[in-house]
């Protein structure tokens, strides 16, 4: 650098560069100080909790917590023959506790989880443990029942130690560890969440198509025709889109019941005799007909709002060029609607894919999706370690989709309304 | 839409198969809420048309649903709906005060790290509704407000702010900032500036912003579910658990009035649209 050139001072002298770095960071943290609030919000009510699920997810202290004494006599276990004595004493006064608690009842659940056969011979131990005598507990714990003279239900009970476990995970999809620690599915007719997530996907693909499908035209109508009667067209796209979801689930229950107003046309038309009616609500047939009415706004949304920015002269542009209608269409007009089509299937795949409240409704048991088992096991079984792992396996599954969009189309392209 | 004079016939034909097909799309979006009004009026407790009805006999229609739905005994809408309406009132003053705010920092250009805080603020928007009620159950549970308003609405303003976020930074987008600067060269302080110059520029995006966040705890029921007590129970509970057990015409009295509050709604936000587009120049 030549001497020659000076460094420009501020009327304070302080060096320009420095005193605009400054200004710079005063800005930087005034903007940061405005997101602070609802970022911080967010984190602590949002972010943490679904931190949370992670933990509760992988976290298997049910067993453990029940079974203190047992655990720490097992650690000293090497896992192949029968264990010694100081394990059964430590196991009796584990459930010695238990019982006082009134806890065997869960012990026993979680145990059979792990192996069948675990009810049983809990429910005996617990009556004949009453009359134990002090002392040489492996003896008289062994002639309650020959289970537990069996090594594989000791293993079983050590298989749940670990405080970290997998296993919820592997539940969700229909798999466990056997006694030689490796993984398999189970048998063939138990594989129910296998069925449920092909099911979410199916259900979420079709849902998806049939609403582009409808979609596409109604959009390129809305953004060809004059002002004057688009605004009224719009409004049967726009009153669905504000109308409370239960509204609309509650209107296509009317709809597809049994004497219900479409049966009772399908009959008034002869389409159908009246002793035959089919059934179109609590199965497939009610979750995609009601799915795709709701999530259609969100479809035509942004395709709408995409197609408004195309000039028609690009079709008589193309037309003249020598294009059939269908050419140019193909050609020039659907390549540019391609950011809408992908913000509008990424809108409607991700939300159909975590729906839960109309297929609760409508769908009855086949046409339920895996947020309804979510929801069973949060409600219902109480397994919240079970329904957090769905739960996680689900938002992952929504994470890589918007992690492929964003790839493919870009996240900037999605407009809402 | 006419079609010229010279058009060819098997184009014309296209092109009538075209509207027929989107009039019938435009029936299925909206018939299903027009089957709600008239069966809101039947006299009889049965949820299809009677033959009555049919023939449009006076008597075969009547409000006795409406009757029940604000004077039946131990009918729970009057305390869904209060709650409701408490619960809604908050969560949008919430989620406007903290969206607003924060889309005032994202908007600015000195913003550090705009992406992955973007992506942290509109999450409670993607994360399907079943998980993110799992997760906000989790906290409230161990903060200790479960089965309280306070845990409801502060559920409701998570999920509402990302919509607040999105339509003010859209707003914020199409703004002169130079009108911000000088306001402060005429020696205004950063707040008066906001409250006298920003806030009425941006006011129709921070309204269909509320609206939308208004929209979304009214008629939010999944994340409600785990949360509500019996105390806390809302419209869209009341409507779940009726539609699951029995299913009366006192819901389609609810359900319409739904329907006329959401038009209400419908005709203010694309009021407001259309006065934003207007403020910010874009002439269509």
């Amino acid at each position: 650098m030549s001497s020659e050139t000076k460094q420009i001072l501020t009327t304070d002298g302080i060096p320009l560069e420095v005193s605009l770095k400054k200004a710079e960071r005063r800005n930087k943290i005034k903007a940061f100080l405005l997101v602070a609030p609802l970022l911080l919000f967010l984190i602590i009510t949002y972010v943490f909790p679904i931190g949370d699920m992670l933990m509760r997810s992988v976290d298997d202290k049910m067993v453990t917590e029940m079974l203190p004494k047992t655990f720490k006599a097992m650690e000293k276990w090497d896992g192949k023959e029968l264990p010694e004595e100081e394990v059964f004493e430590a196991f009796y006064l584990d459930f010695r506790q238990l019982v006082d608690e009134k806890r065997e009842g869960k012990l026993s659940t979680q145990l059979n989880y792990t192996k069948n056969g675990f009810k049983s011979i809990i429910k005996k131990l617990r009556r004949k443990s009453k009359s134990f005598e002090e002392g040489n507990y492996k003896e008289q714990i062994m002639a309650v029942h020959k289970r537990w003279a069996d090594v594989e239900y000791w293993k079983a009970i050590k298989r749940r130690a670990p405080a970290f476990t997998g296993q919820k995970y592997l539940k969700g999809m229909d798999m466990y560890k056997n006694e030689n620690g490796e993984i398999v599915s189970v048998e063939e007719d138990r594989r129910i969440h296998r069925i449920l997530w092909l099911r979410t996907l199916e259900i979420a693909f079709f849902v998806t198509l049939f609403c582009f499908l409808m979609a596409y035209p109604i959009a390129h109508l809305l953004a060809t025709l004059p002002m004057k009667y688009s605004n009224l067209l719009m409004i049967c796209v726009l009153l669905p889109f504000w109308t409370s979801l239960l509204v609309r689930t509650a209107s296509w229950m009317i709809l597809l019941q049994q004497q219900g107003v479409v049966n009772d046309f399908f009959v008034g038309i002869g389409l159908v005799a009246d002793d035959a009616r089919p059934e179109m609500m609590y199965n497939k047939t009610g979750t995609y007909v009601a799915m795709t009415q709701i999530l259609l706004p969100f479809m035509v949304l942004p395709l709408y709002s995409v197609m408004k920015t195309i000039s028609p002269s690009l079709m008589r542009a193309g037309k003249s060029l020598g294009g059939t209608p269908i050419v140019a269409f193909w050609k020039v007009y659907f390549p540019l609607t391609i950011p809408g089509i992908g913000a509008g299937c990424l809108l409607c795949f991700i939300l159909a894919i975590g729906y839960y409240i109309t297929p609760a409704l409508v769908g009855g048991a086949s046409g339920t999706l895996i947020s309804n088992q979510i929801a069973f096991h949060m409600k219902s079984t109480l397994d919240w370690s079970f329904a957090s792992a769905m739960g996680l396996m689900l938002l992952s599954g929504v994470l890589v989709i918007y992690w492929l969009y964003n790839k493919i189309v870009g996240i900037d392209n999605i407009k809402l309304g | 839409m006419a079609l010229p004079k010279h058009t060819e016939l098997h184009y014309r034909i296209w092109h009538y198969f075209y509207l027929t097909i989107c009039g019938a799309v435009f029936f299925f979006l909206i018939a299903p809420l027009f089957v709600i009004f008239p069966l809101s009026f039947n006299a009889e407790e049965f949820l299809s048309f009677s033959d009555g009805m049919k023939s449009l006999d006076p008597d075969a229609f009547s409000l006795r649903w409406y009757k029940d739905m604000i004077y039946g005994t131990k009918n729970p809408w009057g305390l869904a709906a209060k709650n409701s309406f408490i619960i809604a009132i908050f969560a949008t003053i919430g989620s406007v005060i903290l969206g607003t705010v924060a889309a005032l920092g994202l908007s600015s250009r000195h913003m550090p790290y705009k992406g992955i805080i973007m992506a942290i603020l509109i999450s409670p928007m993607i994360v399907p509704l079943i998980i993110s009620g799992v997760a906000i159950f989790f906290f409230m549970a161990k903060a200790g407000l479960a089965a309280t308003h306070t845990g409801i609405v502060l559920a409701h303003i998570i999920l509402g702010t990302p919509f607040v976020v999105i339509t003010v930074t859209a707003t914020l987008s199409g703004f002169d900032h130079s009108v911000t600067r000088a306001a402060a060269s005429l020696g205004s302080n950063p707040v008066n500036t906001f409250m006298k110059i920003t806030l009425p520029l941006i006011l129709p995006g921070v309204i269909s912003g509320g609206l939308f966040a208004f929209v979304t705890s009214f008629d939010e029921v999944v994340v409600v579910l785990f949360l509500a007590g019996l105390e806390n129970t809302t419209i869209p509970i009341q409507m779940w658990t009726g539609l699951r057990e029995q299913l009366s015409p006192t819901i389609l009295a609810v359900a319409t009035c739904l329907i006329i509050l959401s038009t209400l709604i419908l005709v203010t936000a694309e009021l407001l649209r259309r006065r934003s587009e207007r403020l910010r120049g874009i002439n269509r």
